[in-house]
């Protein structure tokens, strides 16, 4: 910006580094540094973004992602108890000393009251080890040497091989036993990992469900969403315009308030219903399930995202100049021909770009699906929220979450080598 | 431009003062509950007296109670505890208790007596360490009459199996808690050996076959005021709810429903204290909330019952429908002949195991 003042004629690049500006500094260095004051400002002006990205976006899926792995519970609680079990080979119940650590850890975990968290931890992996340990903890102050003894009195369950094996595989900081239990698998006895029992397994059927589910989805809005964005864009203006906002109504509507429309819409003794045994075409006893099934879900997700498919491909398609289909017409080709090799091919960046908004907000879904989905029209995510909220199994809701969000990211660059993201075109 | 200035000045040092404890003026007591219904019960009978006798405290409502223990949890570990009371349920007040994110609660030194003289370590229901409940409440099942022309309704847990006699689509919870002991029970099993069968993997393993023979005919719901909707939309013809929303819509809404009390499946619910917020204000609104006739009162504006033996005979007539209110609580000796007791203890051992059980057993 500075003294670009040049003092030789340019010639070839190469030979920029000869020139020099008028207070007799390099050019190159000269440029840099004008560059380098510009790529300051730059940055300031993008900081406040970058920082609200990184604190409010990129901390918080970190800490979240860091949830699936951590076990500090029992390291934390029980800390004599996980050193003494470092030395132990797992073959029979271990002696006085590991039960004298754990005697005296339950001891002050009862009165630090951190004991419960190791309790909560351990039952995710076994049920019943948490009242195994919050029945001795009540009795703590009863624990008297010989602990074994003692503590074999307060439960006989002490005395299982599996439990002392548990602690000490539970014992590091960090597990992978939420990302077992996230794609179905699990520890035995002896700590190989098997598959869960088959009444367990459920996790690898929702992502597959939500997958197809999705594509579905986005295949269903593009087929819906293609004519409308279409004569949007070759309307004229007024009429285009009113069209459009009925596009955008729905779109500003609130979320909840279209899906429990979709209820209204197609429940057992809903509109839909009720005016097909209206005409006639199925009797009173035969109305259908719509709703609380896939059916609902797909229907009403549909709807929903539609707008994400629509208004990419109308910016797409407005863009289009009406010269190439005219040529082409004038040019021999009849209009569905002229149509199908012209015009459609102009128009994949948009279906890229409202492809992949569909299919990866259809993916995160879980409002809809949980309104409206019944048992067979839940995703992945549901079963996220679930956990969040409901069990309070965060470690395991962390390990789901971080598979599906590797599983996007790799959607995406997959589709980037494919179509190449260049192709997209938002608007 | 100065007067916002002034006013974001005065709201920070307000909030300041509000945080450290022992602030002089204008208290605010942020208490979580259930909203609805229910929290409006309690604003009648609890928080306006309260604040009507100490009108420098204000109570804020928060329906935040279907999350509590998370959001305990979440608050604590951040550091940042905003809550001061929450109702909560007697099993998620056992594990949060346990893992120290809510206080110990001595009742005998923070809650009233009776008015003859009762402590309340013998008059409640069941206190536990860090929970004193305020409410019994029962999950069961009822019908719309007008699901059954012929009249002839049904009365036990066994009929709500029976698909012959009684025809139509079942309204149930989406949770393992209380079907899976309905099913035994219907099963055959005595009430009070529920939880000893269900202690065996075949005892699960039969609750579960029993389920099965009612899951083409369920609809599962999630949230308190959808069974009520769902019988009245004749969408089910039997569904399991909350006994206090059945209530509401028999009397207040006219509905045609009855209420099958045999099997009727009770719980406790009632207050924890985060942990640091057992401050004087907290224990002294304690001690008023859980007064007897405070939870007598309660009753007046829903019908669940209180959790304290010495509130029974002061339960009195509704406040707005003026109807005795008596006949419709869980505890009333009528209602009361065969219920189950929600076994706590058994649910937060488990609670994680049978959830994912249930949870993949429904999603195939």
């Amino acid at each position: 910006m500075a003294q670009a003042d040049i003092t030789q004629d340019t010639g070839a690049d190469g030979r920029l580094d000869k020139l020099t500006t008028a207070d007799g500094t390099p050019l190159k260095v000269s440029i840099r540094r004008a560059m380098r004051r510009n790529k300051l400002i730059a940055f300031g002006l993008t900081a406040p973004l970058l920082f609200f990205i990184v604190f409010s976006f990129l901390m918080p899926i970190f800490d979240m992602a860091s949830r699936s792995v951590e076990n500090h519970q029992i390291p934390e609680a029980m800390p004599r108890t996980v050193a003494v079990l470092e030395g132990w080979n797992g073959q029979e119940v271990p002696g006085e000393a590991a039960f004298e650590a754990l005697a005296l850890d339950i001891q002050e975990g009862q009165r630090t009251r951190t004991i419960g968290r190791a309790a909560t931890r351990l039952n995710y992996q076994e049920a019943g080890m948490r009242s195994l340990i919050m029945g001795s903890a009540r009795r703590a102050d009863q624990l008297e040497p010989p602990y074994k003894q003692a503590l074999l009195e307060v439960d006989d369950d002490w005395g299982d091989l599996d439990v002392w094996r548990l602690i000490k595989r539970e014992s590091g900081y960090y597990t992978a036993s939420y990302y077992l239990n996230a794609i179905d698998l699990t520890y035995s006895d002896t700590g190989e990992i098997v598959a869960q029992p088959e009444y367990r397994q459920i996790y690898v059927m929702l992502f597959v469900r939500t997958l197809w589910m999705s594509a579905l989805i986005t295949g269903l809005a593009l087929l819906l969403g293609f004519p409308v964005a279409h004569l949007l864009a070759t309307l004229p203006a007024r009429h285009a315009n009113l069209l459009m906002i009925l596009v955008l109504l729905p779109f500003w509507t609130s979320l909840l308030v279209r899906t429990t429309t979709w209820i209204v819409v197609l429940q057992t003794e809903g509109v839909l219903n009720d005016m097909m045994v209206w005409l006639g075409v199925i009797s009173d006893d035969g109305r259908l399930q719509m709703i609380y099934n896939q059916i609902g879900t797909i229907v009403a997700m549909t709807q929903i995202l539609l707008p994400f498919m629509i208004l990419p491909l109308y910016s797409v398609m407005k863009g289009i100049s009406p010269s190439y289909m005219r040529a082409a017409k004038s040019l021999g080709a009849r209009p569905p021909v002229a149509f199908w090799r012209v015009y459609v091919p102009q128009t994949i960046p948009g279906m890229g770009a409202g492809g992949i908004l569909v299919f990866i907000l259809a993916i995160g879904y879980y409002i809809t699906p949980a309104l409206v989905g019944g048992q067979s029209g839940q995703l992945i995510s549901n079963y996220i929220a679930y956990h969040m909220q409901q069990s309070l199994n965060w470690g395991l809701a962390a390990a789901i979450g971080t598979i599906l969000l590797a599983g996007v990211l790799l959607l995406y660059a997959t589709y980037n080598r494919i179509v190449g993201i260049d192709n997209m075109k938002l608007g | 431009m100065k007067l916002r200035k002034a006013t974001l000045l005065a709201a920070g040092s307000a909030l300041a003062l509000g945080v450290s404890a022992g602030a002089a003026s204008a208290e605010t007591l942020t208490i979580v509950s259930w909203g609805g219904a229910y929290t409006m019960s309690q604003q009648k009978a609890y928080h306006e007296p309260y604040m009507e006798m100490n009108p420098d405290v204000n109570i804020v409502n928060v329906d935040k109670s279907a999350n509590g223990l998370a959001g305990i949890r979440a608050q604590v570990q951040a550091g940042n505890v905003t809550w001061d009371i929450v109702d909560m349920l007697e099993g998620p007040a056992m594990t949060a208790c346990a893992e120290g994110i809510v206080e110990p609660l001595p009742a005998d030194e923070i809650l009233a007596e009776a008015p003859d003289g009762t402590p309340p370590s013998e008059d409640f229901v069941q206190l536990r360490e860090c929970f004193v409940p305020s409410i019994v409440y029962a999950t069961l099942f009822a019908y719309n009459k007008e699901a059954f022309p012929s009249g002839d309704y049904p009365s036990t847990v066994q009929d709500v199996w029976n698909m012959d006699a009684y025809p139509g689509k079942r309204g149930l919870q989406k949770i393992p808690a209380g079907n899976m002991e309905w099913a035994l029970v219907a099963d055959g099993v005595p009430m009070d050996e529920v939880y000893e069968v269900l202690d065996t993997d075949e005892g699960v393993a039969r609750a579960f076959a029993k389920l099965g023979e009612l899951k083409d005919e369920a609809v599962w719901w999630s949230e308190g005021a959808q069974p009520p909707q769902l019988l009245a939309d004749q969408e089910v013809s039997i569904a399991t709810g909350y006994n206090g929303r059945f209530f509401n819509a028999q009397v207040m809404e006219d509905q045609p429903f009855e209420l099958i009390w045999h099997g009727q499946y009770f719980e406790l619910d009632g207050w924890v204290v985060p942990k640091g917020k057992l401050t004087d204000r907290v224990k002294d609104y304690l001690n008023f909330a859980t007064d007897t006739q405070r939870l007598a009162d309660q009753a007046k504006y829903i019908s669940y019952g209180p959790a304290r033996a010495s509130s029974a005979e002061l339960v009195s007539t509704h406040a707005e429908a003026g109807i005795d209110m008596k006949p419709h609580m869980p505890t009333s000796p009528e209602n009361f002949q065969n219920p189950i007791p929600k076994n706590a203890e058994w649910w937060a051992d488990n609670g994680d195991a049978m959830a994912a059980r249930f949870n993949a057993w429904l999603a195939r």
